[in-house]
C-alpha cells in the first residue's frame, strides 16, 4: 500500500532547508554519540593490541598493575624456572624480568608536568614483544644510562626525543632511539636497561615479570601452579587481558559520561524531529485528505512519514559518521587512572560502530516522527481536505 | 432516461447531523432520491444547504448518522475504515475545486497515483496515464509539476486522475469555482463529453446556474432538505 517513495523524497527536497536544519541538528548528536564509541574502541584497541596472547605477566596478586607490584629475585627465579616458559633459539628462557616506575616529565606543547611509564627490561624484552620496532636512532646499550622513547612518548614529552637528555632517578639519561609498538600502550613508555634503573631507583625488587609460553593453551596450568605455590604470591594474567583490565575504568568513565551526554542531547533532537515532521503533516494537510479520499489506507499515510523521519534520521547519521570518521586522524592522550600514566590513542572507527550509529539516528528519526505520523494518519478526511 | 436505466446511487431517508460543542446541528434529513446508470446530476443550493456533506456521503468519505446509502448496489454505509478505502478507490474518481494535486509529483505521477492501489504492472499503468492525459489534451505536459500548469490545466489533470481508474461514479465539488470563465468552460465541457461519450455518471455540487445547466438533472438543496425545482 504504496504512496510512492518519489513523493516522499520530493517533499524532503523541496523543504530542503529545514530538512537540512533538523538532519544536521540529529548530525551533531550522532558525532557526538560516535565519537565517544570510537574512543572507547580506541582506548581498548591500544591497550588490548598492547599485549600477546602467549605472554603471561606475572605480579604480585591484588597488585592491579605492574607499578604496584614487587616481585623478588628468589621468586623470580623460581617463575623463570617454570616448564611452560618457552626457551629461545639461544637456549635462554624466553623471560624479561622488568621494573616498571613512574618518572615525572614536562609535556612539550603546554610544560605542564605528567606521569610517563619508565619500563625497565631486559635485553630479551624486546623479543618477547615484536610489536615494538626500532624506527630511529638504535636500541639502548645493556648497563648504560641510555633510554629509548615509544613515538608518542617522543613527540609528547620534552626530553624525550633523539639525542635529548631526561634527569629521572639521580641520573641523566640519553635517548639513542625511538620505537614504535604498533599504536599499543607502550608507544606512551620509555624503556631502558632493567638492571640500570633498579640501581638508580635503589629497587631491590623487580616489578613483574613476563613470560612467554612455549604453548599457549598451557596457560591455565602455569598460573595454577604459580598462583598455589606456598612460596610465591603473585597473580598470572595473559598479557592481552591485563591490558585489557586496565582499560576498564576509563573506558567505563567514557562510555557512561558520553552515552548520558548523547541520550539528553538526542532527546533535543528528537524534538526538533518532531517539530519538523508536526511542520510537514500541517502543510500537507490537504494532501493527506487527497490521498485518503482516493483510496490511500490510514496505514499507507502512516508509513510515507515515517518513512519520512526515518530518512531524516538517516541523512542526520549519515552526517555525523562522516564528520566523526574524521576524527580518526586525531590522538589524544589522557591519564590512564589504573597504572597512574600518561596513554596516548586515537579514536577508532570500525563497521560495528557505524552501525550502531546510523541504528541510533534510525531510532531518534523513528521516535521523532511516530506522533506526527499518527496524527497524519487520524486526519478525518473531511476535515483534511477543507485545509484546502 | 432516468426511467429506463439502473440507479447506481439509491439514497433512501438519509440523515447527516455535526456536533457543535454541546449542540446537535443537523445538515442533512430525511434525504430520498436514485441516481441512474450514466446520469449527469448537478446539486445546488444556497451555502450550508448540504450539498457538499451529501457528496461526500455519496463519495464514501463521510459517513450518514442513518438511512440507506447504495452505490453500485453495495450499502457503504455497512463498510469499515479499509474496506471503504478499497471501494473509493475502484468506485470513485474526485474531482475538487482546487484540484488538489500532489505539488511534488509530476501530471504524469498525479494521474498514476489512483493506479498505484491496482495491481497493474508499471507499463499497463503508463499506458493508461498516457491515454487519460491524452483525452485531456495534456499529452505535452506529462512531465510538468502543477506550479508550471495554468488553473484549467491543473483541473484536467484533476479530470484524468479521477477517471484513470475508470469508476463507477465522478464526484465533483465545485470544479469551475477556482477557474476563469474561458478554463471554466473547457472543464465543463470535458464532464459533458465524458457523460455523453463514455457515459460516465457524474454527480456535481455547483453554486453556478450556468454549469449546472449542463447538467441532466438538477437537485436542489435547502437547509439540508430537498426541494423540487
Amino acid at each position: 500500500m504504496k504512496i510512492p517513495l518519489s513523493y516522499t523524497l520530493r517533499n524532503l527536497w523541496m523543504r530542503r532547508l529545514t530538512t537540512l536544519l533538523t538532519a544536521g541538528g540529529m548530525a551533531l548528536v550522532v558525532f557526538v554519540f560516535a565519537t565517544v564509541l570510537m574512543l572507547e574502541e580506541g582506548l581498548r584497541k591500544t591497550l588490548v593490541e598492547t599485549g600477546s596472547y602467549d605472554n603471561v605477566v606475572v605480579i604480585r596478586r591484588s597488585a592491579q598493575t605492574e607499578v604496584q607490584s614487587a616481585i623478588d629475585r628468589p621468586q623470580a627465579a623460581l617463575i623463570e624456572s617454570q616448564p611452560e616458559v618457552a626457551v629461545g633459539a639461544d637456549g635462554e628462557r624466553m623471560v624479561s624480568k622488568e621494573t616498571v616506575v613512574l618518572v615525572n616529565l614536562n609535556k612539550r606543547d603546554s610544560g605542564k608536568p605528567t606521569n610517563v611509564m619508565v619500563r625497565g627490561v631486559a635485553p630479551r624484552g624486546l623479543t618477547l614483544r615484536p610489536q615494538a620496532k626500532i624506527i630511529a636512532g638504535r636500541m639502548f646499550s645493556p648497563g648504560a644510562s641510555e633510554i629509548v622513547a615509544g613515538r608518542n612518548a617522543a613527540e609528547r614529552f620534552k626530553g624525550a626525543g633523539i639525542g635529548e637528555t631526561l634527569w629521572f632517578g639521580q641520573r641523566e639519561w640519553r635517548v639513542v632511539g625511538t620505537f614504535d609498538a604498533g599504536k599499543s600502550g607502550f608507544d606512551s613508555e620509555i624503556w631502558g636497561d632493567s638492571d640500570q634503573l633498579m640501581q638508580a631507583f635503589r629497587r631491590p625488587v623487580y616489578s613483574a615479570l613476563l613470560i612467554k609460553l612455549d604453548d599457549p593453551a598451557s596457560f591455565n596450568a602455569v598460573k595454577a601452579r604459580l598462583e598455589s605455590d606456598q612460596r610465591l604470591t603473585v597473580e598470572a594474567k595473559r598479557e592481552t587481558m591485563f591490558y585489557a583490565d586496565q582499560s576498564e575504568m576509563l573506558a567505563g568513565f567514557i562510555r557512561y559520561l558520553g552515552l548520558t551526554l548523547s541520550i539528553i542531547f538526542s532527546v533535543g533532537a528528537v524534538i526538533g524531529a518532531m517539530i519538523t515532521m508536526y511542520a510537514s503533516v500541517a502543510s500537507r494537510t490537504a494532501e493527506i485528505g487527497t490521498l485518503r479520499a482516493l483510496g490511500f489506507r490510514q496505514g499507507s499515510v502512516m508509513a510515507a512519514f515515517m518513512f519520512e523521519a526515518i530518512l531524516l534520521g538517516f541523512v542526520g547519521g549519515c552526517g555525523g559518521l562522516f564528520l566523526a570518521s574524521f576524527m580518526q586522524f586525531f590522538t589524544i592522550s589522557t591519564m590512564n587512572w589504573q597504572s597512574f600514566s600518561e596513554l596516548a590513542f586515537s579514536f577508532s572507527l570500525t563497521p560495528g560502530i557505524a552501525a550502531k550509529t546510523l541504528a541510533f539516528a534510525l531510532v531518534m528519526g523513528l521516535v521523532g516522527g511516530f506522533l506526527p505520523a499518527m496524527q497524519a494518519a487520524r486526519l478525518p478526511i473531511i476535515d483534511a481536505l477543507r485545509a484546502a | 432516461m432516468n426511467q429506463i436505466a439502473q440507479p447506481v446511487v439509491e439514497i433512501r431517508n438519509l440523515a447527516k447531523s455535526y456536533r457543535r460543542g454541546d449542540q446537535i446541528v443537523p445538515v442533512l434529513t430525511n434525504i430520498t432520491f436514485d441516481i441512474a446508470a450514466g446520469d449527469y446530476v448537478a446539486l445546488m443550493g444556497p451555502s450550508g444547504s448540504g450539498k457538499s456533506t451529501l457528496l461526500n456521503l455519496i463519495a464514501g468519505i463521510d459517513k450518514p448518522d442513518s438511512g440507506i446509502l447504495r452505490v453500485g448496489g453495495i450499502d457503504i454505509t455497512a463498510l469499515g475504515e479499509a474496506e471503504l478505502a478499497n471501494w473509493r478507490s475502484r468506485n470513485v474518481g474526485f474531482i475538487f475545486q482546487f484540484y488538489n494535486l500532489m505539488p511534488v509529483l509530476t501530471a504524469f505521477e498525479n494521474v498514476e497515483l489512483p493506479l498505484l492501489l491496482t495491481d497493474l504492472p508499471a507499463r499497463e499503468r503508463a499506458d493508461h496515464v498516457n491515454a487519460a492525459l491524452s483525452m485531456v489534451g495534456l499529452s505535452d505536459r506529462m512531465e510538468h509539476f502543477p506550479s508550471e500548469l495554468s488553473g484549467g490545466q491543473q483541473q484536467r489533470v484533476a479530470i484524468a486522475r479521477a477517471i484513470i481508474t475508470d469508476p463507477t461514479i465522478l464526484v465533483a465539488d465545485e470544479p469551475t469555482g477556482d477557474l476563469d470563465r474561458v478554463a471554466a468552460e473547457d472543464v465543463l465541457k470535458m464532464l459533458d463529453q465524458l457523460n455523453r461519450e463514455l457515459g460516465k455518471t457524474i454527480i456535481m455540487v455547483t453554486h453556478d446556474p450556468h454549469s449546472a445547466a449542463k447538467a441532466r438533472t438538477v437537485q436542489h438543496l435547502d437547509k439540508g432538505e430537498l426541494r423540487q425545482a
